[in-house]
């Protein structure tokens, strides 16, 4: 494995050793000396053109704790904003010499561009892309549902996700549909029919308008952000409309099965997708999901570079 | 009098003669072997009467980084064109008759091939005030097509009118089909895979809508309409709809949409990024069909020549288009002729007389007959090239096909009875 | 078994000298209070466990057992694919002040040992720390020596040791040969 792209890009083995050896990765974030010496000497860019404070401070925590040099390139306060194109900036980064780039970008697909253009030799690690894909937030979550539904090992045959909110525009929605298909999960979208992407029949999941008749049956519900932008483009007519018909209220809780969890890859829109009480539930399990989070990505950056790399520069 | 003798010619692909032409006219169609006159040998190889393309972006005024018009020109002369029309939106727009008359003279001066400037429909291609298309159709450069190429006309009273008002110089209008605000943003085809990609969708019925409302338009006036670049196999349906009710309008298919799909976009590379968007294969199929049934009157290439920066960058960022001139006859022999859809005569009238026939241009389009302006085309079907954006005429690179190899390639071209490439090469 | 190889421990060799380490640790370390073995993966955890056993069953005590994956330490780590990592898992109480006996199945060039005291390092810090092997084939990179050995195997740099344990391999043997990889 060279990049991490698209959660599509991993088989069922590649994402249980990923999921596997961040498992093993979170004992040492237990203990005292967290740091590891394993990517001493190499260096990890985070280049992002959109902000996500959350995202690249877990990319950056990963990262050092695996004692790699990080450069943190925003497109803030950089040149980037001064029109430098994506070329260009990716040559600067490959003559400092960057062994990895961990890119976030507004335009969906820029990884794929970074990592196919020759622009650069080292490895590409998606951190969301437009509206395309998130692959490390999938993984994430997986391991989420992973350590409470499955007791921390293997896949995820069988188990049943609902994913709800605004679908069409989620990154992180389509890495899990893709990531949790290849664990062997059960993926339900639920969003507006204005919210759903076209052509999701053909998505290897199914999909519902009805939030209420699919909670009952699942093991876990990931609720989206909704941005209350989306108001104008006539998505949905109001915040109020749309929390009474698909946010996610004690109320809605109560429906799920006992053992189900809550799950959301934040910033949460409290009070149009999800109620405050229910974010503030045992059930939920956001602030786990940003530890995981780092344990996941460390483990990512260690598989990607803590080998051989293949001689491409 | 000196003559010209294209020795050993096969008009059309049948028997071979020499095509004989003084003062820039067939004068005389003999026996192999048998003409008089300096001789440019195409023994065996193919005449065809000189393409003409509807639909040609040679970028000058105003971006001559990309293209100007002697360099679109010379790409159209080693393709086999003989007349290119010029579309307006350039910087200035060409939207008035100065701006037309300054890129007519522009061909004149290249020499290579007729350049017809396209006049814009609204000023500034703005879509509020209809342009001054009276004094276009008078100037120099006598424009009789006019359009807001890259925009639609999608006002439908601005429409309206613009049909009416052309048909007192037999103008026409060359619709771009697409309703704005259905592809906000839009960056490919909508369809599985684009949300899949994550890309924001370009839906057919943004086409085919505009579509359905201007012929019907065009009918209530009784205008002639033009379509650009159909792309979908909806849109065909209309067209064929409306032309089975005797309206009075045209239709053009590009080279890429008769060959590429959807598919090339998954890797993210913008050189695929096109207006319209590149479709499903079941859209390849129908516009091929279409195009032998004669639904699409004519092979249009939208060559849109950008600089490499508008293209070395991520999707979004970039330029839409993709350089057309000097690929056009090899994916039609590819995709039209070679699997038996349309014959040399049939093809000859897609890239030829139905192009002239709609420009309205008088010296073009002919048959290769004594008589006509000799605007030839000399092809050599059985040739092939791997296509390399470094190796074409144009000021840009911005080829889809890179890389390919293509069939056929144009040896000779002859505009007005005098060589503008001989032997694949600039005369 | 590839037919190039020749057995030089089996069942019997391997557990006598599972048997006379288990002595020798008891005897230098005055008893079996405050020792822990920690396996280096995958074969010298089984081999951690079995001399512990060995050690209960002198002293009649029970000695804490654990694992110590050394990956994330290798020196080597880019000169091969990744590697999934094996799990670590330290003993309640932690190893700090205790005597730390490394287990591990062939001792060679001496950098998985520097590796692993490296990791341990970081996991605490030992009253002391000894190495047990099963086998020493020697060509040491690094100025380490082991404290326990079950069999000194002087080698060529063109022979490969192969350790077999029936946890992991169904079998007890200990092979070498000429050449390549098997």
């Amino acid at each position: 494995m060279k990049h991490l792209l698209s959660a599509a890009d991993l088989s069922r083995d590649e994402a249980v050793l990923i999921l596997d050896t961040a498992a093993e990765l979170a004992a040492v974030t237990d203990r005292s000396v967290k740091k590891l010496p394993t990517l001493r000497g190499l260096t990890v860019v985070n280049l992002f053109f959109e902000d996500s404070t959350r995202t690249r401070i877990s990319f950056e925590v990963a990262a050092k704790r695996l004692s790699a040099d990080v450069i943190n390139f925003a497109a803030k306060g950089s040149s980037v904003s001064k029109g430098e194109s994506l070329k260009d900036t990716a040559l600067t980064l490959e003559a400092m010499g960057a062994d990895a780039v961990v890119i976030r970008h507004q335009a969906s697909g820029a990884p794929h561009r970074l990592a196919t253009s020759g622009w650069i030799g080292g490895s590409v690690v998606n951190a969301g892309d437009g509206t395309h894909e998130h692959p490390t937030q999938a993984l994430l979550d997986a391991f989420t549902l992973r350590r409470h539904l499955r007791d921390g090992a293997g896949d995820l045959a069988g188990l049943r996700v609902a994913i709800v909110g605004d679908i069409l525009h989620s990154r992180v929605a389509r890495s899990n549909v893709l990531l949790l298909q290849t664990l062997g999960a059960d993926v339900t979208l639920i969003a507006p029919p204005t919210l759903m992407p076209f052509g999701v029949e053909s998505w290897p999941c199914r999909f519902s308008y009805d939030i209420d008749a699919v909670l009952p049956d699942v093991d876990a519900v990931m609720m989206l952000r909704v941005q209350a932008e989306r108001m104008q483009a006539a998505y949905f007519p109001s915040s109020l409309e749309y929390s009474r018909m698909y946010g996610l209220d004690s109320r809605r809780m109560a429906m799920l099965p006992e053992h189900a969890i809550v799950m959301h890859p934040g910033p949460m829109n409290r009070g149009m997708e999800i109620s405050a009480d229910v974010a503030d539930s045992p059930r939920a399990v956001m602030v786990e999901q940003v530890t995981n989070g780092v344990n996941v990505r460390m483990a990512v950056l260690y598989l990607l570079l803590g080998g051989r790399q293949e001689e491409t520069r | 009098m000196s003559a010209t003798v294209l020795r050993g010619v096969r008009p059309y692909g049948e028997d071979p003669v020499d095509i004989v032409i003084a003062d820039g006219v067939i004068v005389d169609l003999v026996a192999p072997g048998s003409g008089d006159g300096e001789v440019i040998d195409a023994d065996g190889l193919i005449a065809l009467p000189g393409f003409v393309d509807v639909h040609t972006h040679l970028r000058e005024p105003g971006r001559e980084d990309a293209e100007t018009v002697r360099t679109g020109s010379q790409a159209a002369a080693l393709g086999g064109f003989t007349c290119v029309h010029a579309m307006a939106n350039t910087s200035p727009v060409a939207d008035t008759a100065g701006v037309v008359e300054q890129v007519w003279r522009l061909g004149q001066e290249a020499g290579l091939v007729d350049v017809r400037p396209v006049g814009a429909v609204t000023v500034g291609l703005e879509g509020q005030r209809m342009a001054e298309l009276g004094a276009m159709a008078e100037s120099a450069a006598r424009v009789r097509m006019f359009s807001d190429d890259g925009k639609c006309v999608h006002d439908a009273v601005l429409m309206r009118r613009a049909l009416e008002y052309v048909k007192a110089f037999d103008g026409v209008v060359a619709q771009h089909a697409q309703e704005p605000r259905l592809t906000e943003n839009a960056q490919m085809n909508e369809g599985e895979l684009s949300g899949r990609l994550g890309l924001a969708g370009w839906p057919a019925v943004a086409e085919e809508a505009i579509i359905a409302r201007d012929v019907l338009l065009a009918q209530h006036v009784g205008s002639r309409l033009h379509v650009c670049h159909v792309s979908t196999a909806g849109s065909v349906e209309v067209v064929r709809w409306a032309k089975s009710k005797g309206i009075n309008v045209t239709a053009e298919v590009t080279p890429h949409h008769l060959l590429l799909t959807e598919e090339l976009v998954a890797t993210y590379d913008p050189i695929y990024k096109v207006n319209p968007p590149l479709r499903r294969a079941e859209d390849v199929e129908a516009l091929r069909a279409a195009l032998a049934d004669g639904t699409i009157d004519a092979i249009a290439t939208d060559h849109a020549p950008h600089p490499r920066e508008d293209k070395d960058c991520e999707w979004a960022a970039a330029a839409m288009g993709m350089l057309g001139l000097e690929t056009a006859f090899s994916i039609a022999l590819d995709t039209m002729v070679r699997p038996g859809l349309l014959s040399w005569r049939e093809l000859a009238q897609r890239m030829s007389a139905a192009p002239a026939r709609i420009g309205r241009v008088a010296t073009q389009g002919h048959d290769l007959v004594v008589g006509a302006v000799a605007n030839i085309a000399v092809v050599d079907p059985s040739a092939s090239r791997v296509v390399s954006g470094a190796d074409l005429a144009s000021k840009s690179s911005n080829t889809p096909y890179a890389g390919m190899e293509l069939p056929g390639r144009v040896v000779h071209t002859l505009f007005a009875g005098t060589p503008t490439v001989r032997d694949g090469a600039l005369a | 078994m590839d037919s190039r190889a020749r057995t030089v421990l089996d069942d019997a060799d391997i557990g006598r000298a599972i048997r006379r380490i288990a002595h020798e640790i008891v005897e230098k370390a005055r008893g079996s209070e405050d020792l822990i073995l920690l396996g280096i993966p995958t074969r010298g955890v089984a081999l951690a466990h079995r001399i512990a056993e060995a050690i209960d069953a002198i002293e009649g005590t029970h000695v804490p057992v654990g694992a110590l994956d050394i990956t994330l330490y290798r020196d080597d780590l880019r000169l091969k694919p990744a590697r999934a990592l094996e799990p670590t898992t330290i003993p309640p109480g932690g190893i700090d002040d205790r005597t730390v006996v490394l287990v591990d199945d062939v001792l060679y060039s001496g950098r998985t040992v520097r590796a692993a005291l490296d990791a341990l390092n970081d996991v605490g810090r030992p009253a002391a720390v000894r190495l047990a092997v099963l086998v020493d084939r020697g060509h040491r990179q690094l100025p380490i020596r082991p404290d326990y050995v079950g069999k000194n195997l002087p080698t060529s740099l063109a022979e490969q040791v192969k350790v077999e344990v029936a946890e992991v391999d169904g079998v007890d043997r200990v092979t070498i040969w000429e050449g390549e990889d098997a």
